[in-house]
């Protein structure tokens, strides 16, 4: 058994804080009534999922993910969320009541099989590291292998960007 | 098996990706705003993102794809909060709700 008061051993500590936030935040995202509050859920599961890219070697990605998903997708989110303020307290039971129940079987069967799948296969390791996957050949390979795709996903962005735009444009005057 | 080094096998990963995937399934099953919806999609990416970052430390020769996959991912799913955030906008502007249940123009 690890001491608890090793490098490894309060980083091991860290790794299950990170779970921790990632699986509860992700239950207030879903469960939360008020939207604000799981628009403030998503955010904390995505600090968690950024904490577990660290832990995965990949440091940059986990900037990335802080910087794209909590400073930018989550305040977008929280814009729409003010601009449409709904009654959402109503809270009336107009569907049919076997709805939530009939959802947590097939979401629980659904991750209870993957789940299952992914500890019972026998993952083979690659023979050897071509790249050790560093922040360096991250950017050389954006910009050789991958540059095409880079190029179109710019051109993605710069359409989503138009298309919001004159989506949430059109009446206005109403 | 040691609880502390869990940060060193592949299985946590995946089983931490699943559990993302099924909360944000039931999620976008069990709300009933369209911005409820969204969020909830936006877990179901972050588990796949998990799982091919995961994949992408333990068992893939060159160590960058899984990142440059996962940036792309972020990419496309900043897109698709930005579209899907106006097209809600547009929705809330004619039919001052949200409610998926409150827009049923084409039901038959």
């Amino acid at each position: 058994m690890m001491s608890l008061f090793t490098v490894e051993g309060l980083s091991g500590l860290l790794f299950l804080g990170f779970i921790g936030i990632t699986l509860a935040g992700a239950l207030i995202a879903t469960s939360a009534r008020r939207l604000i509050r799981s628009v403030a859920g998503l955010a904390l599961c995505f600090l968690g999922v950024a904490g577990l890219y660290y832990y995965l070697n990949s440091p940059f990605v986990a900037l990335m993910q802080i910087l794209i998903y909590v400073g930018a997708v989550c305040v977008t989110i929280i814009f729409a969320v003010m601009l449409s303020e709904s009654s959402e307290l109503k809270q009336v039971i107009r569907r049919n009541v076997l709805v939530g129940p009939l959802a947590f079987l097939a979401s629980a069967l659904l991750a209870w099989a993957l789940a299952g799948l992914a500890l019972k296969t026998t993952w083979r390791p690659a023979p050897g590291l071509i790249t050790r996957g560093t922040v360096e050949n991250l950017g050389q390979s954006l910009l050789t292998t991958y540059s095409m795709s880079f190029e179109l996903i710019s051109v993605v962005l710069l359409l989503a960007v138009v298309g919001s735009l004159v989506l949430a444009r059109t009446g206005r005057d109403k | 098996m040691n609880i502390l080094v869990l940060s060193n096998s592949l299985d946590t990963y995946l089983v931490i990706g699943a559990l993302l995937f099924g909360i944000g399934f039931y999620g976008l099953m069990q709300r009933q705003t369209f911005i409820g919806m969204l969020i909830s999609a936006e877990l179901i990416l972050s588990g796949a993102s998990l799982n091919f970052m995961a994949f992408n430390r333990f068992l893939a020769p060159d160590p960058t794809v899984g990142q440059v996959f996962t940036l792309f991912t972020m990419a496309i799913a900043a897109a698709e909060a930005a579209i899907a955030l106006s097209i809600i906008i547009a929705v809330y502007r004619n039919y001052k709700s949200i409610d998926t249940e409150d827009v049923v123009d084409l039901q038959g």
